[in-house]
Order: C-alpha cells, then sequence, then structure tokens
C-alpha cells in the first residue's frame, strides 16, 4: 500500500490555526450548557456569574479576544495514521512552530517559564507544547489542540488508591477533589476522570476525559451511570458559578478506564474551567 | 442594585460595604499577580520605595493576554488569589484597601482584612473579555521584564465585582455554598 506523504508545514498550520481558534471561540456543546444551567441554577448570584460567561463567549467570539486571559499550556494530541509518511522535518518542531506561530500573532498570552526551579524566565512564544501522539488506522493525521488553564490544572489530584477502596474509594476522591478546589478553578466545571493503568496513564486518561464533548457518555453503560449519578453529587455540594454558591458546580463529568495492575488502583481526577476550551482538525 | 464605588478606597467606603454586594468599581487600579508580589514584598522588606502610592489602593490578581492594535489591554480576567495570600498582610498594614481575584482567601488574609479595614472583590472567572471592556487605560510600570506578570496601571470604569469578604469577617464563598449544599459528606 502507497503511503500517504503530508508536509509538516501542514502541521505547523493547522497547529496555528487551532490556538487561535480554541482560545477565541466556544464550541456550541460547552455554550448550550451554560444557557441550559441559566434556567436550572437556583442562585441569583450563580445566574449572574452564568449570564457574565455566556455574554464573555459571545464578546470574545465576534472581536476575536482570548475567553480567557490565561491561553494555557498547550495540550496537543496527535492521531497519526499508520499509512502517512511526515515529510518535511521534525513532528515536534513542527507542532511548536505551529504553538509559536499561533500564540504570537494570534495575541495570546505567553505562560510558560523555561526552567521550573531555577530560573523563572519566560520562554516568549508558549512553547514547548505537552505532545502526545498515538499511532491509529488509516492514512489521516487528527489534531486536538486543548489550551489549559493553570488556574483549574492546580485543583487536579491523583491518588494511588488501595484495590479495597472500590467503586466507592473512586466517587469520594472524585467529589472531595472538586469538593476541596472547585471555587478556585473557575466553576462550573468539567470534570475529567481516569481510572487504572498505571501513575501517568492514569493522570494521561482524565486529561484525555476532558477532550469528550459535553453530553457523550463512556460507552460502558455502568460507567455512564457512574458519570450521571456522580455529576448529581458534585453539583449538590453547593459550589455554584464562580463559587458563590449554586446548583450548578459542574457542568459533565467523564470517566476513562483502562486495566490495572493487581496491586494498584490510581485515580487521577483533572478539573477544567468553564472556558473549557478544545478544538480538533482532521488533516 | 450596584453600588458604584472610586479608588482610592477609604474607610468610610468599605465599611459600607458587605458580602455579597454588587460593585461597579471605577478610578485606578495594579494589576499584580505572584512574580509581583514577591517583588512589592521584597523591596518592602529593603526599605524601598514602591512603585505607587499603595495607600487606599486596589490590588487586582491578573495578568492580561496582549492588546491587539487599537485595543488598551486584551482580555484581562482575575487569577486564582490563594497563591498570594501570604504576602496580603504586609500589604495591609502598608495602606493596601482593596484586593479583587477569584477563590477563598486564608483565615490570615480575613483576620487581615478586619484589622486593617480593607476588602476583597471577586472578579467573575473565565470572563476576562467582558470584564476588559471595563478598562479604559492600561500601562505598564514596574517589572516589565516579567511580561504579563508585570505591575501594570489600569484605569477601570464600572468594573463588575462582588464583595466576597467584607472588613467585618464575612465570607461569600462560606455563605453561599452552606446555603445551597445538599450533598453530606
Amino acid at each position: 500500500m502507497k503511503m500517504r506523504e503530508i508536509d509538516v508545514k501542514k502541521i505547523t498550520e493547522t497547529v496555528k490555526r487551532l490556538c487561535v481558534e480554541a482560545n477565541t471561540a466556544a464550541n456550541k456543546d460547552l455554550k448550550d450548557k451554560l444557557s441550559e444551567s441559566l434556567k436550572n441554577e437556583k442562585s441569583p448570584a450563580g445566574r449572574a456569574v452564568l449570564n457574565q460567561l455566556l455574554k464573555n463567549l459571545y464578546i470574545a467570539e465576534t472581536e476575536k479576544v482570548p475567553i480567557c486571559q490565561d491561553t494555557g499550556f498547550a495540550v496537543v494530541f496527535l492521531e497519526i495514521g499508520i499509512d502517512v509518511s511526515l515529510k518535511g522535518g521534525s513532528l515536534s518542531d513542527a507542532v511548536n512552530e505551529g504553538v509559536r506561530e499561533g500564540y504570537t500573532e494570534g495575541y495570546l498570552r505567553k505562560s510558560i517559564i523555561k526552567d521550573p526551579i531555577t530560573r523563572p524566565v519566560n520562554t516568549g512564544d508558549n512553547t514547548p507544547a505537552i505532545i502526545h501522539t498515538e499511532i491509529v488506522p488509516g492514512d489521516r493525521v487528527k489534531i486536538t489542540l486543548l489550551p489549559k488553564g493553570g488556574g483549574a490544572e492546580n485543583m487536579s489530584r491523583i491518588k494511588m488508591m488501595k484495590p479495597a477502596d472500590g467503586v466507592m474509594g473512586i466517587k469520594n476522591f472524585i467529589i472531595e477533589t472538586v469538593d476541596m478546589g472547585g471555587e478556585n478553578a473557575c466553576p462550573p466545571l468539567i470534570i475529567g476522570a481516569g481510572v487504572g493503568g498505571t501513575f501517568d496513564y492514569a493522570a494521561f486518561l482524565a486529561k484525555k476525559a476532558i477532550l469528550r464533548r459535553i453530553g457523550d457518555r463512556n460507552p460502558d453503560p455502568a460507567i455512564a451511570e457512574y458519570e450521571k449519578e456522580w455529576l448529581d453529587e458534585i453539583n449538590r455540594l453547593g459550589i455554584g458559578p464562580g463559587g458563590l454558591g449554586g446548583t450548578v458546580t459542574a457542568l459533565d463529568l467523564f470517566i476513562e478506564v483502562f486495566p490495572r495492575h493487581i496491586a494498584s488502583f490510581p485515580v487521577a481526577v483533572n478539573i477544567q474551567c468553564n472556558a473549557a476550551r478544545v478544538k480538533s482538525s482532521i488533516l | 442594585m450596584s453600588i458604584k464605588i472610586e479608588t482610592p478606597l477609604t474607610d468610610t467606603t468599605v465599611k459600607k460595604l458587605k458580602t455579597g454586594d454588587e460593585i461597579l468599581l471605577s478610578g485606578t487600579i495594579y494589576t499584580a499577580r505572584d512574580m509581583a508580589h514577591e517583588r512589592l514584598v521584597s523591596m518592602i522588606k529593603n526599605n524601598r520605595e514602591l512603585p505607587f502610592n499603595i495607600k487606599g489602593s486596589v490590588i487586582y490578581y491578573s495578568g492580561p493576554s496582549p492588546a491587539r492594535p487599537g485595543h488598551v489591554i486584551g482580555s484581562a480576567g482575575p487569577t486564582t488569589s490563594y497563591r498570594m495570600d501570604s504576602f496580603v498582610p504586609l500589604l495591609l498594614i502598608r495602606g493596601l484597601k482593596g484586593m479583587i481575584g477569584k477563590g477563598p482567601r486564608s483565615e490570615k488574609v480575613i483576620e487581615g482584612l478586619k484589622a486593617n479595614c480593607a476588602v476583597y472583590f471577586g472578579a467573575t472567572g473565565g470572563a476576562a473579555a467582558l470584564i476588559s471592556r471595563s478598562i479604559t487605560e492600561a500601562e505598564v510600570i514596574a517589572f516589565n521584564e516579567l511580561g504579563t506578570e508585570a505591575l501594570r496601571r489600569l484605569t477601570v470604569k464600572d468594573m463588575p465585582l462582588i464583595v466576597i469578604n467584607d472588613c467585618y469577617g464575612n465570607d461569600l464563598h462560606k455563605e453561599g455554598i452552606k446555603k445551597y449544599r445538599s450533598l453530606k459528606i
């Protein structure tokens, strides 16, 4: 079979475009869910916050300015078809060039510090990106850009539970994580949970979970049921929009799972803010 | 009904503000976040003059995105406040009267607000493009090399805020969440 050739310049162009689009134009599922929440929210202060958020999304999209000043760490998911041959240079260089151009030319904030410990100097172009690459069947390349803000990321947690902790252990850890940091993370939130795998893989699954569209359930009916039930409990925490008290604390809960070691039971919770920005494109 | 107030803040103004009040703030405010706070506190400890008059001032925890041509500023919403908590007591003693951010504050900050007659306002996290509309002027006045973290002087007109912690020890986060909480953990 003949390989489909793709120049990495295409990757750069696409990443650049996605950086700007993701940061300025919210997806329909988010807008719809915020509008629906406005009808369900019982707290007047909570409704005022939701109104501001909807107005904000409108301004950002029409004026092409960032939804949030924190335009995030550029997290890039690449699904590369096995029948694709990438030409013209390094894949990671191409992605980073896209981030550099997107953040610079798109007037997006540069939030990345070069040396995390000793020299707090900004890299100046929001690189490097965090890149997750997966080889998939076919001859396409799917690029997904998730600009991830620091405030919500900071409220994320991981726990290596005991196998005996069971389903209740997962539920309690997820709800406790939202309860501990929810007000700081710009609610209403989207909650991503990763269960199983190793320490690192559970965190990856939690991050991958927040790429889902609001309302999309896990294909496993038992897990889908947990998502619905636990979301309802999260919304009874009372945190509400802006953390000012209310009945809409989270817009959705997504759970992703993977087989685990007989001794290990990792659970990771990745918190996403109300400015839930994610855009994809297929080459 | 929103209450219109202006900077610099005085004891009289601060005493009138109660947790939950909706505010429209006008006047001069200063942006500072993690790095700028470290520097400001270090300047105070080394007896150096601060780059702005802190008496009656309001600090906004925000690192704006770059301004597009023809715009005063980019998007400029609040960042999470707890990261600045440890710097606040000293700034309050030096005359800081107000802070704008998002999320709850430590007990020490709340005590400091009571002791120094100061207030903590919340701005809506995630509403950065909307909030920017209330900013009419912006200028970097110190720490330019910090980029988005530089100290900026902003002029704001009717900036939409809510009183989270007043000078009487009340806390909107605690009270609001208690009211709507129906889950027992």
